[in-house]
């Protein structure tokens, strides 16, 4: 039946398409650049594949060797250094609230600095807003192997690496906040006769405060994972031990602490999760599991 | 013209503030519990960080020294005096800047890839099957939640060195976290059109194809590029685990002391990054606004 359907719209299909001939135009005159935009990023992709060693054997046998360490990771063992472990675990949660806490309190004044409705300022605006970019485009294990230099190896520079790379981010948010702050508690505020800063104060502080103390509780979400990684080059936190664990090949262990730390993200975004809805009302937020 | 305010009487007035001194209390006494908790897990984290201030004021010197050094040739100049020579790996760094964008993109491309696949079938209005979807989320959670340094670590055994174990590691932590977010938009999406494809006898695959896609595609397409923006900052480090790109040869400069090497590299890459933001931005402003103009 289908097939007969088939047959009977293809030989009417030249007078199909002169009857819709203007819906069928718009369709036809991009698909000459949308063909050439897929050839064009396949090939940069099968070029990728080719120039990055991507090749079937190597992935076959490399898959066949992940079988064997996945296998070894059964069953996963604390191996005696529980504690330690656990102590590793506190010190990257620690590493975590510093940083964000430390990131929290710099972004706020550099929101102020760069946001257009605060700072008239040209060329401060653009000068702070550069600034920051840069400071969040360094990642956050490049500001780590930085503080490692600065304050020595250890949880200190995890915190302080945290900080950095959050605060360009967090400030750009805040100051992105303050530009769509409403003008009307502003312009109450200075027309009863409120300074600048009692502006700040009344007039955008309370509209930006909940959007501030919900992103601060999504970076410390999302740095609970960094701080998990941050060992690695040794600043401090459970990232070491994995690190360590992984070379000398001890997969049992290795598997452990990566339980942990999945147990531990997802206590953290539980309890993240519950505090923003309470913050910002809205109870839809875990809607999905 | 002045006006008189009625001011009610005592009686009249004083529920009115006990009840609202009652409210502000309550609201008092949550933000101070709150308080109280957040100080005590700070002084916690103080210890557990060791965070020593003293030790920060006298070593703050450092940073701006570091800074200082990194600034500073090996003949002891300024690196801005002899740029020849502070990019004198110009060509060989330029390659493997190459290299880590090829890795972002490949990998985002994969992971984008099995990420519609993951997002579609863990759709509660296209698949069914609870089990199928609970399965599917679990997977993609987990690939979600391991940070991808810590896939390529693994990877990098498995593997060896090179850059196939970044490539790898950045597809299946971008599987889970596109998986997800594509999940979400196809859950979103208005069922009408699937419905009329599955009126018209078109088969579940024919129904993605035709029904959802071109609802989702502009959506998944600069989820893909966001995602591309990150990846590239992740490729970048990756390779300080051996996982092939820039990264290699950052650590190496920085754990060699090669000062004007490490801002060299480092220039580049922030410069490399801001580009490719840059352009994305562009492009997914086009998206958003093809989008709207539907």
């Amino acid at each position: 039946m289908s097939r007969g359907l088939r047959a009977q719209f293809l030989a009417r299909r030249d007078a199909v398409a002169e009857r819709h001939a203007q819906v069928l135009d718009g369709r036809t005159g991009g698909r000459g650049v949308t063909v050439a935009l897929i050839a064009v990023s396949l090939a940069v992709y099968v070029f990728g594949l080719y120039d990055l060693g991507v090749a079937p054997a190597r992935l076959w046998s490399g898959l066949g060797q992940l079988g064997t360490i996945v296998a070894l990771m059964i069953p996963p063992s604390p191996g005696g250094h529980l504690a330690l472990y656990v102590a590793a675990l506190g010190q990257t949660l620690s590493i975590a609230l510093i940083g964000t806490l430390l990131a929290a309190i710099l972004s706020l004044p550099f929101g102020f600095l760069a946001a257009r409705n605060v700072v008239a300022n040209r060329v401060l605006h653009v000068i702070t807003r550069r600034g920051l970019d840069t400071v969040r485009t360094v990642d956050t294990l490049i500001w780590a192997l930085i503080w490692i230099n600065v304050v020595g190896l250890g949880p200190f520079a995890g915190a302080l690496a945290i900080a950095s790379s959050d605060f360009g981010a967090l400030a750009k948010l805040m100051s992105e906040a303050i530009e769509t702050a409403d003008r009307k508690p502003v312009e109450a505020v200075q027309a009863s006769g409120g300074g600048k800063l009692l502006t700040i104060r009344f007039g955008i502080v309370p509209q930006i405060l909940p959007v501030y103390a919900s992103q601060i509780l999504y970076f410390f979400e999302s740095n609970t994972r960094s701080a998990t990684i941050i060992g690695i080059v040794g600043a401090g936190g459970i990232g070491l031990h994995l690190y360590e664990q992984i070379r000398v090949l001890e997969w049992q262990q290795a598997s452990f602490l990566i339980l942990m730390v999945l147990v531990t993200v997802a206590a953290i975004d539980l309890v993240s999760q519950r505090l923003r809805a309470a913050i910002i009302g809205r109870r839809d937020l875990g809607r999905r599991g | 013209m002045t006006q008189t305010l009625a001011v009610p009487p005592d009686h009249q007035i004083d529920p009115l503030l006990r009840a609202y001194a009652q409210s502000v209390a309550a609201r008092r006494r949550t933000i101070a519990f709150g308080a109280v908790l957040l100080l005590a897990a700070v002084a916690l984290s103080w210890i557990g960080a060791e965070i020593d201030l003293a030790t920060f004021w006298t070593k703050l010197g450092n940073f701006t020294s570091y800074f200082d050094r990194l600034l500073q040739l090996d003949t002891g100049a300024r690196v801005w005096t002899d740029p020849v020579y502070w990019f004198w790996g110009l060509r060989r760094w330029s390659l493997q800047l190459l290299q880590t964008v090829l890795i972002a993109y490949v990998g985002t491309a994969t992971g984008a890839t099995l990420g519609v696949i993951g997002g579609v079938l863990t759709s509660r209005n296209l698949v069914r099957s609870a089990a199928l979807r609970f399965l599917v989320l679990r997977v993609l959670e987990f690939c979600r939640t391991v940070p991808d340094i810590v896939f390529a670590l693994i990877f990098v055994v498995a593997f060896g060195i090179g850059a196939l174990p970044g490539v790898l590691a950045i597809a299946l932590h971008t599987t889970g976290t596109l998986g997800k977010l594509f999940g979400e938009v196809i859950e979103n999406i208005d069922m009408k059109p699937v419905e009329g494809v599955a009126g018209t006898g078109g088969s579940w695959l024919a129904q993605v194809r035709f029904g959802v896609m071109p609802q989702v595609l502009s959506n998944i397409a600069s989820y893909t590029l966001l995602r591309f923006e990150i990846n590239v900052r992740g490729a970048a480090v990756i390779g300080i685990v051996g996982a092939g790109g820039i990264g290699q040869e950052l650590i190496v400069a920085i754990r060699k002391f090669y000062y004007s090497d490490v801002s060299a590299i480092l220039l580049m890459l922030l410069v490399c990054v801001m580009l490719l933001d840059a352009g994305s931005e562009r492009l997914r402003h086009r998206l958003l606004a093809m989008e709207t103009g539907r």
